[in-house]
């Protein structure tokens, strides 16, 4: 209740009736408001959306995954940390994590080096610079379940393209669903193939904002090519590969539709698991079966601070290695 | 302190305005749909998945009664639809008034079954007679009190086999031939391997072992996974064993295409024409194996009776939720979608096979052939091997355990990832864990 009455103007509480005209107050007293309030509701939708839609969402998460919650049958009762508790010792789970940390590593760390790569090419002088620009973008803009068909077919076991080839030259065939690491290989590469573009772009961006003078100035120095960009470009745009670092953490470890695709639209990934994914696997659970909606939630929380873990390491591992400004 | 509360204050109002504006929006919307109600006229949604061909027939019951209008919603392949629906059931609203539900899905809903609403209390109990009985038994719960779904279409199931390569492995391709020489599963096994000994041939003689499955368990036992108290029996059950060895015994002799249903590899393997006979329900003719095999192969398949006698495999069933405002009218509209006319009507648009009995009489499926077979009478073969079938129990988890596990890890154990006894434990120890 004080908080109310500290909030009127407390020259407006004291002031004696003035001899402004009783017509003007309104619009004077309106156009205080509107100074005052107006900022806070301008940027209100996103804070309620956000509210709606991000906050709420996650926090209710947390509550359902405390319920013994079976959506097909419609038991809800309060469990408390039982399903953190089974899902410690459910084997599906950290072999799920397992392949989801090495579908990440082994798809990540190629494509954040290759997009480094591709964007130094990108920052020189060269004809068609736009078109090649953009062009690294394509395979961003095009549908993943589009590029999961493609790639499901040319890493097909029996008649794919890449078996046929290694056939032609005397190879054995690859088992690329049977073997865990085949299986791994092949939809790292499905996501490389999206999005080395994007990021290469990202950092051809924060490459465009370095001074040319000093490229010159190394080159007077006679530092070669390479001595530029690692002592130069590198360093420069380190808080864009922080960023996408993060970026990437946050988007490999919710690999979804990628394997999803790559086992024929099966949510198992592979007749042993070896390549579901841990949204795979929430998925499995909580939207098949019985819909274990509890179980599903407790899983998403720990995705949630797996990720969040995972991306501060990340995080703190390239900020060590790669060296930024001396301050 | 004041600051604080101001400030509060500001950020309330704002949410508040914003609040208001989409609630406002919310209820305009709710308006809109009670709107629609009044004035005698009741609207209903129908929701299916894939195609069940309705097209025609709802503008037909919509002419009988003109007081119903009906919206019919698809709502893409099962596997995106059923996530939806127990969404929505659960939630009490969002379902429509009459719901498609594939036979698995049924399945798991007649256990927890108030969701929907009891259809012999709706005046379904007369309807009996025109099913055949297990498929009017599936959609019943163990006490027989209530019913939750009316059948739509049935997979009556056959053997599909390419003529022009038994011609050229020397065995017989005339269709009643084919079907005399297999009239056993041992008698196909065996024809199988003439097939394969006479070295003129690539092609394997069956795509995968675990095709052999979903057939000849469901003739040779009348449960499969479940018995009937809903426990799972999947590892004592003999037939289940005996036909996994059956199935890995046929991959070991080389009989098999070893090829994984539903896979790219396997929709590659009929245009490569890489095996030479296949179990098919009725809705696998024209929408799968044609399609795969392509128009290159018309005229090159042909169909035989299924070893051992009839089967069945899938077919689905139209329910009304517990949830819905006008349960009479959408009771009509499920009766009259799996009438004759309703059957007959989807199996004229979509190919899905009656499961009426009358409609399976009717010349406008009886004497149905296939161009793309060869011209093989598939209304005579499929109305035949459903009307003989004996009702098998599945079980509420059934298509669950063996779509995602037992299936699997068959496959894995054909393709010599694992060996089949391997395969046999892992796969019995996970439909354990899931029926539990």
């Amino acid at each position: 209740m004080s908080s109310t009455v500290g909030a009127v103007p407390p020259s407006a509480a004291a002031s004696p009736p003035s001899s402004v005209p009783q017509h003007r107050r309104p619009s004077y007293r309106f156009g205080r408001w509107d100074i005052k309030y107006s900022p806070y509701l301008y940027i209100a939708p996103f804070f309620v959306l956000f509210g709606v839609f991000g906050l709420f969402p996650v926090l209710y998460t947390v509550y359902v995954s405390l319920f013994d919650y079976e959506l097909l049958s419609g038991t809800k009762e309060f469990a408390g940390l039982e399903n953190y508790r089974v899902l410690m010792a459910d084997a599906q789970f950290w072999n799920a994590a397992y392949n989801t940390v090495g579908i990440f590593v082994l798809s990540t760390v190629p494509q954040l080096v290759v997009a480094l790569l591709l964007a130094n090419l990108l920052n020189r002088q060269m004809r068609a610079r736009t078109v090649l620009r953009m062009g690294i973008l394509i395979p961003n803009i095009t549908s993943v379940a589009a590029v999961g068909i493609i790639f499901a077919l040319i890493f097909a076991d029996r008649y794919g393209l890449i078996n046929w080839l290694l056939g032609t030259v005397g190879f054995d065939p690859i088992a690329w669903r049977d073997n865990r690491y085949a299986s791994w290989f092949a939809i790292s590469f499905m996501v490389d193939w999206r999005w080395t573009g994007y990021n290469a772009l990202i950092y051809l961006g924060a490459m465009q904002a370095i001074p040319k003078d000093l490229y010159e100035s190394a080159a007077l120095d006679g530092a070669s090519a390479w001595r530029q960009f690692w002592t130069i470009t590198v360093p420069l745009i380190r808080p864009t590969i922080l960023f996408t670092v993060v970026i990437s953490t946050i988007g490999g470890f919710q690999i979804f539709t990628e394997p999803l695709m790559y086992g024929f639209g099966l949510v198992r990934g592979g007749a042993d698991h070896q390549f579901q994914t841990l949204a795979m696997y929430i998925y499995e659970q909580t939207f098949t079966g019985n819909a274990e909606y509890g179980y599903g939630s407790a899983m998403s929380w720990l995705l949630f601070m797996m990720i969040i873990i995972f991306a501060l390491i990340n995080f703190a591992l390239v900020r060590r290695s790669v060296k930024g400004e001396k301050k | 302190m004041s600051v604080i509360g101001r400030r509060f204050r500001t950020v309330a109002v704002a949410a508040l305005a914003v609040g208001v504006a989409l609630g406002g929006t919310a209820c305009s919307k709710k308006n809109d749909d009670e709107a629609s109600g009044e004035g005698g006229q009741v609207k209903l949604v129908l929701q299916t998945f894939q195609n069940f061909g309705y097209d025609q027939a709802i503008k037909d019951f919509e002419a009988a009664n003109p007081n119903i209008k009906v919206e019919h919603q698809k709502m893409g392949e099962l596997r995106d639809f059923q996530p939806k629906l127990v969404q929505w059931l659960a939630a009490g609203s969002g379902a429509g008034d009459v719901v498609g539900l594939e036979e698995g899905v049924l399945l798991g809903y007649v256990q927890n079954h108030d969701k929907f609403t009891n259809l012999l209390d709706l005046g379904a109990g007369e309807l009996k007679a025109n099913f055949p009985e297990w498929k009017w038994n599936n959609a019943l719960t163990p006490d027989g009190k209530k019913l939750i779904g009316l059948g739509t279409d049935v997979g009556g199931l056959a053997m599909c086999y390419r003529k022009d390569l038994f011609q050229q492995a020397g065995l017989p391709t005339d269709r009643e031939e084919v079907s005399q020489r297999m009239s056993t599963w041992q008698d196909y096994i065996a024809l199988g391997k003439e097939f394969k000994a006479s070295g003129k041939v690539k092609a394997a003689w069956l795509d995968s072992a675990t095709s052999l499955m979903q057939p000849h368990v469901m003739q040779n036992s009348e449960t499969f996974f479940f018995d009937k108290d809903n426990k799972f029996i999947g590892d004592t059950n003999p037939v289940v064993k005996q036909t996994w060895d059956m199935g890995l015994q046929m991959a070991a002799d080389g009989l098999t295409a070893k090829a994984q249903r539903w896979s790219a590899d396997w929709d590659a393997a009929f245009k490569n024409s890489a095996f030479a006979t296949l179990p098919c329900p009725a809705w696998m003719t024209e929408g799968v194996i044609a399609q795969r095999s392509g128009p290159a192969n018309a005229g090159k398949w042909d169909i035989a009776r299924i070893p051992g006698g009839g089967g069945n495999w899938g077919g689905s069933y139209l329910a009304v939720p517990a949830q819905t405002k006008h349960p009479k009218e959408a009771y009509l509209l499920a009766k009259y979608l799996t009438s004759k006319e309703g059957h007959l009507a989807a199996f004229k648009e979509a190919g899905a096979m009656p499961s009426d009995i009358a409609g399976l009489e009717d010349p406008a499926f009886k004497d149905k052939t296939s161009e793309y077979f060869s011209g093989a009478p598939t209304g005579k073969i499929f109305g035949e091997s459903v009307k003989n079938m004996k009702p098998v129990f599945l079980g509420a988890k059934h298509q669950q355990i063996w779509e995602t596990i037992v299936e699997p890890q068959m496959q894995a154990a054909e393709r010599g990832r694992l060996s089949s006894d391997a395969a046999w434990k892992k796969a019995m120890d996970e439909a354990k864990k899931a029926a539990s």
